[in-house]
């Protein structure tokens, strides 16, 4: 074949020095139309990885450990996803739960209300919390960051003057408030309760936030507020509500906690608001807003479960572990910053 | 109104500005969107110091000015996100009173910002019925309060092909991955599906190049076929003298006339706009 470009008219000639979408693009683009692709491989991968390393890993008691463990991080990171969608944060999420599961466990232990009572009353606790915050952001109209760092000492502090510092064990509790711990066995995998509980949740969340338009507004609120006020939507009301619906789903996380841990203690979890930013920033979503999904965030916490115990069974060293763990929030992070430069 | 309105109204052109809301006589329908006498101050700063404007049926008002002159002022307190000092706003003939943006599209009004408003993480069919999603019928939608992604879809696909848009292939892209000028035209059909009255445009060129530009001309042409009346917002004469059936001239917060393209040309639209040349008042 000799060459013909010669033949061309000016405009295919011009058309010709545009790049095409290479490879890279094609990947890119997906990502960006789907973020949660990305946490899903990675996911997949290391369990692969780490099954080769250990076949231990993918053992049906290694799985369902993992799955137990992953409950809690993985409920309070649908309250997290929520407002990171937003384009907030919170780092109240921990004290907040701690604060919640303090109030129902001493609630039935010390004050002798029925189970159900004292839980229900447990979750009102978390939806204050969130309303507090709430109110803060759209009345106020102060930074999420600062609003969630000054409630996260006031929730821990009052927690432990409630408490008096106190673990209540579950055998002082009543059945309700244990229930989340109880053993619930799926074909091999041993789980307990609130595994269920927290899948429920996802199932839900991800429903409203995709199907329904007060998800939409979600994240037409956390794209670009300003153009969502223009178009109609009333910001702070959308607003207001994530803070108070993530502070009920911080509630329920903190009844699973009990189940989980077998006590509430003012202890537990000190550092789960930063394990749950951690979940959802591996899970895909955006910290700018607008971006992501729960769906990826249940596969961020999974991933860091993963690593954890995948590490473990390697036989690495364990002070290392967070080594990974860091280098894991880095990169996605940084991939989330490639993925948002998506070309048109 | 007992305004110094009448001060800056009688250097207007004759044209149906004055002349149908007061005499009766006048075969002129009442103009769908009017505003008489309207004053903004902020602080010691005069946003607008009484003006009129009148917006006729199924015409394209442009409206022209320089930095300052009040543009901008003028069309937020016709949408509701200015509330003027004093002055009255007629819809139809009614005096309408709009505390905030959504009074006014309740009522008919649409705005393109210059912003455009739009989601860029969202896809067009959601973007053009942002804030008015559709749910689905029966329990699915009173009780699950499921979206009716497909039906939203179809009127998005429907509307733009309307308006004839046909840059705009794949309904569900993201308006992020669109050009400049196919967000504006996303922008623009979802003001044209909801603007019952009116539609506003607030320098719908200002970031486009020639071609896409002309497009978005070429849609405002659309909108009057099919009998919408526009107010165009512009810095740009050749645009706004492209399709404008008249053209207010804001200068320092007045209106210092109405024009019509056939009869003036830009150079002297451009004079009356620096204050270079005033219009002759008209005899009355």
């Amino acid at each position: 074949m000799t060459d013909v470009p010669a033949l061309l008219s000016p405009e295919q000639q011009l058309e010709q020095l545009i790049p095409r979408p290479t490879p890279l693009d094609h990947v890119q683009r997906q990502l960006h139309s789907h973020p949660a692709i990305g946490p899903f491989l990675v996911l997949v991968l290391s369990g692969i990885v780490f099954g080769f390393l250990n076949a231990r890993f993918i053992a049906a008691e290694n799985i369902s450990l993992m799955l137990q463990q992953v409950a809690v991080v993985a409920a309070l990171g649908v309250a997290q996803t929520m407002i990171i969608l937003t384009a907030g944060i919170d780092l109240s999420i921990g004290a907040a739960m701690i604060l919640a599961q303090l109030y129902m466990a001493q609630l039935a232990a010390n004050n002798h209300f029925p189970g159900a009572v004292a839980l229900l009353l447990g979750l009102v606790v978390g939806v204050v919390t969130g309303a507090l915050n709430g109110a803060l952001v759209t009345r106020f109209r102060l930074p999420p960051f600062i609003v969630t760092l000054g409630t996260l000492s006031i929730f821990s502090s009052v927690g432990l003057v409630y408490s008096k510092g106190q673990t209540t064990q579950a055998s002082q509790m009543p059945g309700v408030l244990n229930w989340a711990g109880n053993p619930l066995k799926i074909g091999s995998l041993n789980l307990i309760n609130g595994v269920a509980v927290v899948l429920g949740i996802y199932l839900v969340v991800s429903y409203m936030l995709g199907r329904t338009e007060w998800g939409r507004h979600v994240y037409a609120v956390g794209d670009d507020a300003e153009a969502a006020r223009l178009a109609g939507i009333r910001t702070n009301r959308v607003l207001f509500s994530v803070y108070v619906f993530a502070g009920l789903i911080i509630g329920i996380a903190a009844w699973v906690s009990i189940g989980y841990t077998g006590a509430a203690s003012p202890n537990n979890a000190v550092d789960a608001n930063l394990q749950s930013i951690t979940a959802v920033v591996i899970g895909g979503t955006s910290l700018f807003g607008g971006r992501g999904g729960v769906i990826g965030t249940l596969f961020g916490a999974l991933i860091v479960v993963a690593f954890t115990s995948g590490l473990t069974l390697a036989n690495v060293n364990g002070l290392y572990q967070p080594i990974a763990l860091g280098i894991l929030v880095i990169a996605a992070v940084a991939m989330d910053r490639w993925i948002r430069k998506v070309k048109a | 109104m007992t305004m110094p309105a009448s001060k800056a109204a009688d250097r207007t052109l004759a044209a149906p500005v004055n002349a149908a809301p007061r005499g009766g006589s006048q075969p002129d329908p009442t103009p769908v969107l009017e505003a008489r006498g309207l004053v903004k101050t902020f602080g010691r700063v005069i946003g607008l110091a009484g003006v009129d404007l009148v917006l006729n049926a199924g015409e394209v008002l442009g409206i022209i000015g320089d930095n300052g002159a009040g543009k901008s002022t003028l069309i937020k307190c016709l949408t509701g996100a200015l509330q003027p000092d004093r002055g009255e706003i007629l819809l139809e003939g009614k005096p309408v009173s709009f505390k905030s943006p959504t009074d006014s599209r309740l009522a008919g009004i649409e705005t393109v910002y210059q912003t455009l408003a739009v989601a860029p993480a969202l896809d067009i069919a959601s973007n053009m019925f942002l804030g008015r999603e559709i749910r689905m019928r029966g329990p699915l939608g009173l009780v699950f309060r499921k979206l009716d992604t497909r039906g939203m879809r179809s009127q998005a696909r429907e509307q733009l092909k309307k308006l004839g848009i046909t840059t705009v292939q794949d309904i569900t892209q993201r308006l992020e991955t669109l050009s400049g000028g196919q967000r504006q035209a996303v922008a623009v059909a979802r003001a044209a599906a909801f603007g019952s009255k009116v539609i506003i445009l607030d320098e719908p060129t200002a970031a486009l190049g020639v071609r896409e530009s002309g497009q978005v001309l070429e849609l405002i042409r659309e909108l009057r076929r099919q009998g919408l009346p526009v107010i165009l917002i512009s810095h740009n004469m050749p645009h706004v003298f492209g399709v404008a059936d008249r053209v207010h001239i804001q200068r320092l917060g007045r209106c210092v006339g109405v024009v019509t393209p056939a009869t003036t040309t830009m150079e002297d639209a451009v004079a009356i706009m620096t204050g270079a040349k005033q219009l002759q008042p008209q005899a009355p």
